[in-house]
């Protein structure tokens, strides 16, 4: 293969990658606080469709970028109150937001099906584009890809270098301690809620605002889920989630372009793939993650204090 | 005054689920029905149409009973694994190979073989076929501890593909004029009905399955030894009972049951298999198990009502043109206003003492 057929198909995976990635980091924000969120595939799919709804009642993508933030926002707080104050099981909780929100987002979608909204478009940075291989595979994106190499460093800061951040991780190792030294960490919880559920809503407007242009329903085709296992391999930190997500960018990217070539593979076996792959890095990141433990609280609510 | 929430001494008996449930549907029903009239529906129209024509006719309580049989399996499966707090997802990928599994069996024996060797033969393939895919999920938590969850909903994925590929492919009936189906199978291949009914045998089946299953949970060894290892992993350690074990056999299980379903289905509902024997039983099942509180008995009372809901919005569908989804998102609002209720079963709030 040469460069001149490499470099698009890596341009490909970083931008199939980027919605995932997204999420990825708001799913370890959660969960690093204590909070498994098995709705990030419905929160994803509601921050697509109220994303895509307002740009197109607007006509201002950035406008339906802040409604996906808030609507992914919404769905996941939702997910939070009923974990933290109804004290309800992670797990049943999150399917049955995923179950209510995608249910929602097809049923409001419906009527949108195959219309067009104003979105982003590839935005090349000048100067930085010049940079050979780099250059067209990492500065020739659109602007919600630039945004997100700010993440890692963002997130990373954000969890080890400031207050909240060490707060938060309190809240998800040992909420008893955390109380004792004053910390509500029901607030803490929800406000992990509150940015992770942005952050995952973004991801999904990136799929109706910026990899395609379209409402259709389902658009997010399990990535939510696949954002999901993703923290596992990247061993709950935000870095490693960015090599994870482009690795199935590129998945996603090469059985399109394989698909598209018109190979004589049936695209029902094509399509796999990412779930396949999906299986497989779970698997194998699972049996070495073994010494890089989750968050000690995760998935656990802290009884009531009398 | 301060007021502080404190557990439950004993968690409420039987009818404060029953209270929890009843309010769950209420306000799902609620939310439907508001969001019907925010598309300019008539809400109490739609809602007289969903809960009405279930029990309107003899033709749609068939319907219910029909749709309840699949639901019914996959959702005891699932409840099994929830037993356990093990979280078996994927019922719908289960029940898709155990339609495949079924299939297979029926095209290449459906013109040979008796009725009455067919059609357990087709049963067997579909449970092994079925437990065989969440034996995946099994092998990947109990060796390399792989969070079953995700395993299980990507399998769901890829073994919905895995009946797209053959019915697109090798299993393509040439006579279908390039529709994605089998061909129809053999008479001998079709659980036949009930006598005077559109019900098939299946229900039959179903009523032995649950018996069995609920007696083995409440009064083997078996059932004695998951009850264990669900509440207190370690005490089950402790005991010496094998925990990973257990935890692949509930797996494998549901899986078994879902592919049942899944054989039920293409046989006595469709057959022949096609894309749209895909209906996400295996996903309303994790409701129907959830709701039901996992007691088999109740199981069977659930899973009648969310197939009632089905029919339901199959009306709904047609005379007020809502989309599908509209069901799913009741569903999804059910099961968490259900979570929610059960807070008040296991909590209490009361006035501080001073």
């Amino acid at each position: 293969m040469t460069a001149e057929m490499l470099l698009p198909v890596l341009a490909a995976a970083v931008q199939a990658g980027t919605p995932i990635f997204y999420a990825t980091v708001g799913e370890i924000l959660m969960e690093r606080a204590g909070i498994l969120n098995l709705g990030v595939e419905g929160a994803m799919l509601l921050g697509a469709l109220a994303g895509f709804w307002m740009s197109m009642a607007t006509g201002s993508p950035w406008l339906g970028l802040a409604a996906a933030a808030g609507a992914g926002a919404a769905a996941c707080l939702l997910h939070g109150v009923v974990c933290t104050y109804a004290l309800a099981n992670q797990v049943v909780s999150g399917l049955a937001l995923t179950i209510l929100a995608t249910g929602l987002a097809n049923f409001l979608g419906t009527p949108y099906v195959g219309l067009a909204a104003p979105g982003f478009d590839p935005m090349p940075i000048p100067g930085l584009r010049e940079i050979p291989v780099l250059g067209p595979v990492l500065f020739s994106q659109d602007v919600l890809v630039y945004f997100s190499y700010a993440l890692p460093v963002a997130a990373t800061v954000g969890l080890s270098r400031t207050r909240w951040g060490l707060r938060l991780r309190a809240a998800g190792e040992s909420p008893t301690a955390c109380r004792a030294a004053g910390l509500s960490v029901a607030r803490l919880r929800l406000g992990a809620c509150l940015v992770g559920g942005m952050l995952i809503g973004v991801g999904g407007a990136y799929l109706s605002l910026a990899f395609t242009h379209l409402w259709t329903n389902g658009v997010t085709a399990g990535r939510g889920w696949i954002a999901v296992a993703l923290v596992i391999f990247a061993f709950w930190r935000p870095g490693r989630a960015m090599v994870g997500a482009y690795l199935f960018g590129g998945v996603m990217a090469f059985q399109l372009r394989l698909q598209a070539a018109g190979t004589a593979v049936p695209s029902s076996l094509l399509l796999m793939l990412p779930y396949v792959l999906t299986i497989v890095v779970l698997a194998v990141s699972s049996r070495w993650g073994r010494f890089f433990g989750a968050p000690a609280a995760l998935g656990i609510n802290p009884e009531p204090s009398e | 005054m301060a007021f502080v929430v404190r557990k439950r001494r004993e968690p409420l008996p039987w009818w404060g689920s029953c209270l929890v449930f009843l309010g769950a549907v209420a306000v799902a029903l609620a939310v439907g029905g508001a969001l019907l009239s925010f598309q300019g529906k008539p809400a109490w129209r739609g809602m007289g149409i969903l809960l009405g024509s279930p029990v309107g006719s003899v033709w749609a309580l068939e319907d219910c009973v029909l749709k309840a049989i699949p639901l019914f399996l996959c959702a005891l499966g699932v409840g099994l694994s929830f037993r356990m707090a093990v979280w078996n997802i994927g019922a719908e990928g289960q029940f898709a190979l155990g339609a495949v599994g079924a299939t297979g069996v029926a095209l290449t024996w459906g013109a040979t073989l008796p009725a009455w060797v067919l059609l357990p033969l087709m049963a067997i393939a579909a449970m092994v076929a079925g437990g065989l895919w969440a034996m995946i999920a099994a092998a990947l938590r109990v060796w390399c501890g792989a969070n079953e969850t995700i395993v299980t909903l990507m399998l769901n994925y890829i073994g919905i593909l895995v009946l797209e590929f053959l019915v697109f492919g090798p299993w393509k009936d040439p006579a279908s004029f390039g529709f994605p189906m089998t061909a129809e199978f053999a008479p001998a291949a079709l659980v036949p009905a009930l006598p005077g009914t559109r019900i098939h045998w299946g229900v039959v089946l179903c009523l032995v399955v649950g018996v069995l299953l609920s007696w083995v949970l409440r009064a083997s060894r078996a059932g004695f030894e998951i009850a264990v290892c669900g509440q207190n992993p370690a005490a089950a350690r402790y005991a010496r009972i094998p925990y990973a074990a257990w935890v692949a056999v509930v797996l494998v299980a549901g899986g078994a049951l879902a592919g049942l379903a899944g054989f039920l289905e293409v046989s006595a509902a469709l057959g022949r298999l096609q894309p749209s024997i895909m209906t996400g039983y295996g996903y309303t099942a994790i409701v129907v198990a959830w709701l039901s509180g996992l007691r088999s008995g109740s199981v069977a009372v659930v899973a009648l009502f969310l197939a009632a809901l089905r029919v339901g919005l199959e009306s709904l569908q047609l005379d007020l043109q809502v989309p599908a989804a509209f069901g799913t998102m009741v569903e999804g609002t059910m099961l968490l206003m259900v979570l929610v209720g059960g807070f008040w079963t296991r909590y209490q709030i009361v006035r501080r003492q001073a």
